[in-house]
């Protein structure tokens, strides 16, 4: 690739995909390439983050991303706590900020964050010393969902330079796209937004991006096509007359992902509204590599935990 | 390991290609008679690789069968990354790749270098989470002392007598260009 790989992460955080360059995402995804192995081992341990903390603070729901960071917190031999929004002081009222400076009298190195709220973990960035991991922020980003989307596409193809990359389903509320469209426009690839002018976001052109208001036209040459879920939690109104009308117009069936490339792979986020985005033929069929992304994700997320929690810069040696 | 040669005031060759290779020869025959011809070779990245590499060629030389050579990345297991500084560079991982599985085998571990004894320490801990060997063993080209672990050899290619400031530099193909061992001494005010 023609990328030249950063020598070491510039931010103590990772609160999007916007921030990093090229080179810091390559550095990411050689990284997990390399921890990908540890989940093969007989003993699925390391002790690289022994005696290292890591908050996990959930304010939103979640099941896979959670689950993920906590596998490769845990891979890495971190100590985890887990913190979420409901049974916690937050449903009685306390304030972001109040609850983050209670967390850091507990001295973590690593505070993971998901929260409803656009843009909360970069503001927690700015007030605490420990490393702030994004773990999705409103309708902002989803980082770590775009590097192991990325990490995956790179498995398959060498390199994402040259990719057509179509993501499909509800843009506009769709944290995972943005980051997408950061993450793989700065690596060359070229990303066709696909939905309903409704589920369009304004700032469309200015992601760099090609918007497509049918799936049809957007599926030609295609290598990956990437599903959304649609968010009911996160629309106010009705944008779409019905969940069946959309499946009719924009659901990825066996007829419409023939119109792309031959060997184009299937990937979803999750979780999947089979039969809405994706038909179950497709989702299980011999192009998807959702279950891939499962298992790449722990590997990314270790890798950038990782390279947070730093090291000597002369990485003195001893043989 | 070997540090750049550029900020050492002198360099002096202390083993020649001629030496690297007969000491390669005879650490495989010390290897065949404390240990028999099946054992398992594990290099250290980065030189103890290749040094493994020659050492399986020779063996085959000796037994007329390869043994099987694996290679091991002890990054993860170093004592001395993290916590966060603001350098924010960890080192580079590489691939461990264990061809067979090591229960029950006779392993030698290979490096270039002995020193501090850390990395040992560091290779020992990797590959128990890999298995239960019958033995682990050490094999080294070079012992330049100042040990700070308890962690010794068991067939040494050249033991070297040296001073903290100083800096061992081993060179094999066909990592490197050329075959050889230097000592490097910094400069009095060089840091």
């Amino acid at each position: 690739m023609a990328v030249e790989r950063a020598e070491g992460l510039s931010s103590k955080d990772v609160v999007g995909i916007s921030p990093l360059s090229p080179g810091e995402i390559q550095l990411i995804l050689d990284t997990a390439e390399e921890l990908l192995e540890v989940a093969q081992r007989p003993i699925k341990k390391v002790p690289a983050l022994r005696g290292m903390t890591v908050v996990n603070l959930f304010m939103e729901p979640s099941t896979r991303t959670r689950f993920s960071f906590e596998v490769a917190e845990k891979r890495l031999s971190a100590d985890t706590l887990n913190f979420s929004a409901s049974g916690s002081s937050v449903s009685k009222g306390e304030t972001l900020f109040d609850t983050a400076r209670n967390l850091m009298a507990m001295a973590p190195d690593f505070i993971v964050i998901r929260h409803p709220n656009s843009g909360a973990p970069h503001r927690l960035a700015g007030v605490v010393p420990a490393s702030i991991i994004n773990a999705g922020d409103g309708i902002n980003e989803h980082p770590t969902q775009a590097l192991l989307d990325a990490f995956t596409m790179r498995q398959h193809f060498g390199d994402l330079q040259g990719l057509t990359v179509v993501i499909a389903g509800d843009i506009r509320h769709s944290r995972v796209a943005r980051s997408n469209a950061f993450l793989l426009t700065k690596m060359g690839a070229e990303v066709r937004f696909v939905a309903p002018v409704s589920l369009l976001p304004v700032e469309v052109e200015s992601l760099g991006v090609k918007a497509f208001r049918r799936l049809e036209p957007a599926l030609e040459g295609a290598d990956v096509v990437m599903m959304l879920r649609i968010q009911l939690e996160r629309q106010k109104k009705i944008n779409f007359p019905s969940m069946r009308e959309y499946y009719d117009f924009f659901a990825l069936t066996e007829e419409r992902l023939a119109l792309a490339a031959p060997g184009a792979k299937v990937m979803h986020p999750g979780p999947m509204n089979r039969g809405v985005e994706i038909d179950s033929l497709v989702a299980d069929g011999q192009q998807s590599v959702i279950l891939e992304q499962v298992t790449n994700g722990v590997a990314i997320r270790m890798a950038i935990l990782y390279l947070l929690a730093g090291g000597l810069s002369d990485s003195a040696s001893d043989s | 390991m070997a540090e750049d040669t550029k900020s050492l005031a002198t360099v002096v060759q202390i083993m020649d290609e001629g030496a690297v290779r007969r000491t390669v020869t005879r650490m495989a025959a010390e290897i065949v008679e404390n240990d028999g011809e099946d054992v398992m070779l594990v290099g250290i990245h980065t030189r103890g690789v290749p040094l493994a590499d020659r050492l399986a060629a020779e063996l085959e030389g000796i037994s007329g069968k390869k043994p099987s050579v694996g290679r091991l990345d002890i990054t993860l297991y170093r004592d001395d990354i993290g916590p966060w500084r603001p350098a924010h560079t960890q080192p580079v991982l590489k691939k461990t790749v264990l061809p067979i599985s090591i229960d029950d085998k006779v392993i030698y571990l290979v490096d270039d270098v002995l020193y501090t004894g850390r990395t040992v320490r560091a290779a020992l801990d990797t590959l128990i989470d890999y298995g239960r060997p019958r033995a682990i063993r050490l094999a080294v080209l070079v012992d330049r002392g100042h040990r700070e672990l308890p962690v010794a050899a068991d067939v040494v290619g050249k033991v070297v007598a040296t001073s903290r400031r100083e800096d061992v530099q081993v060179r094999l193909r066909p990592a490197d260009d050329r075959d050889g061992v230097w000592l490097g001494r910094e400069a009095p005010d060089g840091s």
